[in-house]
């Protein structure tokens, strides 16, 4: 029951981090009908930036305080935000009309450009870097359970991450307007949304949740480099299937389906090593049975 | 026609046996590179006809060379040292085929799930599957486990792989040129007016599927006596990707230019290797440019006319 207990906090943590991340790709999609692929890339750039940015900022605010952690955050959130929206600009606003492969093309190729050229030895580099300490640690013990500090506010911060997404995209005028260009793009530019703008906001803040779910994985991770992008980046596009891709509650429940599975397989002994390969499996398992995802909706195809 | 198309088929496979009769005569290095490229042909054209051809979008063909690959080896490996020297070449295109076999069972597998799923999800699934058999050889023992697989013997030669890049051209051509063939791209064009035409775009989907996967198959023995190593991290997404912009930058469903792109794809990286350490920035901003400014692909000049 412990071991069951414990699990199910890891795989909640661990799952939060992938939600985050899958809400990125799920919006994107959701606008634009493409998987991003350079969407894990960012989630890599957030977690330098917030590598280069940590020590300025902790020395004016102090190491391993919560203000240093928030400003560092936001602060990485908003580089990414740029960087997502200057893809968007330079790489697949050009190719709109494009067939959809094209663009997915396209995307792989910025996946790839982000992921040799952060590898030069003279922009990031191979190695491993250590990442820095962002909040002050601390082992919270209940019984036979241990929980970081760190999991709590992972799990705490992405709970408000995630409500705070659903009240953009179903309370607010430029959520309404995101909803608008994901149903039809075309009725939506003739009724006065503004599709170019709408599409920037999309990636902005896909990219800013990317960047800090980037960051949250790298607090967890034993350091950072410029390929630790693909593995969550590969996860968090599985769970934003499983949930249905274009689905916001969706690519939560999946994050979070994903994250305890993976957990739970990596802690059974004999289990582990096919851990990678178990959550693709039930993927495919679910995606027989619900051939739209968990909460995807199956449009019937007209002729 | 279609006789026409036998004589060339049997001018490159005699074109590749003689070329490979001197190949003593060559640097070691560009026969290397020749081989990856006839190999890269293999993967492309067979991607071709799942991802352009019928329409269907595969991201697991790495997957399918290595259940080829790692059958092909492990036949040559257990059975290779028992036989005489005369009896390799017979051995090596049993294991070939063999591997072949098993990875077009691989790809009935995915074939038959993906009767229900379209585009992305059926993306995802082939890319899950691709995962999967990367996770299954990088845990089995008998497969070498994280290591893989060593020692394998060089049978690969210039001949073999040219060979059969030209059979598989011959092959995929045939088979979509023929009435039956017409299917496919019934399907791809429109798939709900081909099932109200009376073609199955189920089977189609399937035998697409499975076509694919025994030549990615047999690209992945001919790898794997090429490189005379196999590793679970060779066959992995990365490597997917790579057929993947093969297939698009030729044109989807273009066999010509899939070749055209295979055989460039191959050959600009060992190109850029005086400057290493861009090598693969600028692949990628080549990816990239193309797409911006040529997407239908690099050799598409004009309409689509048959599918040759």
């Amino acid at each position: 029951m412990d071991w069951f207990l414990q699990q199910l906090i890891n795989g909640l943590a661990l799952g939060a981090i992938y939600a985050l991340i899958a809400l990125g790709y799920t919006m994107v999609y959701g606008v634009l009908r493409f998987i991003n692929f350079a969407h894990s890339d960012v989630l890599m750039l957030g977690a330098f930036a917030a590598y280069y940015l940590a020590p300025p900022v902790a020395s004016a605010l102090g190491t391993a305080s919560v203000p240093t952690a928030l400003v560092v955050i936001i602060l990485s959130a908003a580089i990414c935000a740029v960087i997502g929206m200057t893809i968007e600009f330079l790489a697949y606003r050009p190719l709109r009309q494009r067939p959809r492969l094209t663009v997915l093309i396209t995307a792989i190729g910025v996946s790839l450009f982000i992921e040799f050229t952060g590898q030069h030895e003279k922009v990031f580099g191979a190695a491993t870097k250590p990442f820095p300490t962002l909040l002050p640690k601390k082992e919270i013990i209940v019984g036979a359970l241990r929980c970081s500090s760190n999991d709590l506010v992972v799990v705490g911060l992405t709970a408000v991450l995630l409500a705070a997404m659903w009240f953009i995209v179903q309370r607010t005028k430029v959520g309404m307007a995101m909803r608008a260009v994901s149903f039809n793009e075309q009725a939506a530019s003739l009724m006065g949304v503004n599709v170019n703008a709408i599409i920037s906001f999309t990636f902005a803040i896909g990219s800013a949740l990317a960047a800090i779910g980037g960051i949250f994985y790298s607090m967890r991770a034993p350091g950072i480099e410029p390929l630790m992008g693909v593995q969550p980046g590969l996860r968090a596009f599985i769970a934003a299937v499983l949930g249905g891709i274009g689905n916001l509650p969706g690519a939560a429940l999946g994050g979070l389906v994903l994250g305890l599975i993976e957990t739970f397989f990596g802690g059974m002994p004999g289990l582990s090593d096919y851990r990678d390969g178990i959550a693709f499996a039930l993927l495919i398992l679910i995606l027989l049975f619900r051939p739209a995802g968990l909460l995807g909706k199956l449009q019937t195809e007209k002729v | 026609m279609r006789g026409k198309e036998k004589i060339f088929l049997l001018l490159a496979i005699i074109a590749a046996m003689g070329v490979s009769c001197a190949s003593a005569s060559f640097n070691r290095y560009y026969l290397g590179v020749a081989i990856d490229v006839g190999i890269n042909i293999i993967l492309a054209v067979s991607l071709n006809l799942i991802n352009g051809h019928t329409g269907q979008f595969s991201l697991g063909h790495a997957g399918f060379m290595a259940v080829g690959g790692y059958v092909a080896a492990k036949i040559t490996l257990v059975w290779g040292s028992a036989l005489p020297a005369g009896a390799q070449p017979f051995l090596f295109a049993g294991a070939l085929l063999v591997g072949g076999i098993v990875a077009a069972l691989a790809g009935l597998a995915v074939g038959v799930p993906s009767l229900r799923l379209r585009g992305d999800y059926l993306a995802i699934v082939t890319l899950g599957f691709g995962e999967i058999i990367r996770v299954i050889f990088q845990t089995s023992d008998y497969f070498g486990a994280a290591t893989g697989l060593t020692g394998i013997a060089k049978l690969t030669n210039f001949g073999w792989a040219w060979g059969l890049a030209a059979v598989t051209v011959y092959v995929v051509a045939s088979l979509v040129n023929s009435t039956y063939g017409r299917g496919f791209i019934a399907v791809h064009d429109d798939e709900i007016a081909a099932s109200a035409m009376g073609i199955n775009p189920v089977r189609y989907k399937v035998t697409a599927f499975v076509v694919g996967a025994f030549f990615a198959g047999i690209a992945g023995g001919l790898y794997a006596h090429h490189k005379a190593v196999l590793s679970p991290g060779g066959f992995d997404f990365i490597k997917s990707i790579e057929i993947v912009v093969m297939v698009i930058l030729g044109g989807m469903g273009r066999t010509a230019g899939v070749i055209f792109a295979a055989v460039i794809l191959t050959i600009l990286p060992e190109l850029l290797r005086g400057v290493a350490e861009y090598r693969m920035i600028i692949y990628s901003l080549l990816i990239i440019g193309l797409m911006l400014t040529r997407p239908q692909g690099l050799f598409t000049f004009g309409k689509k006319g048959t599918a040759s």
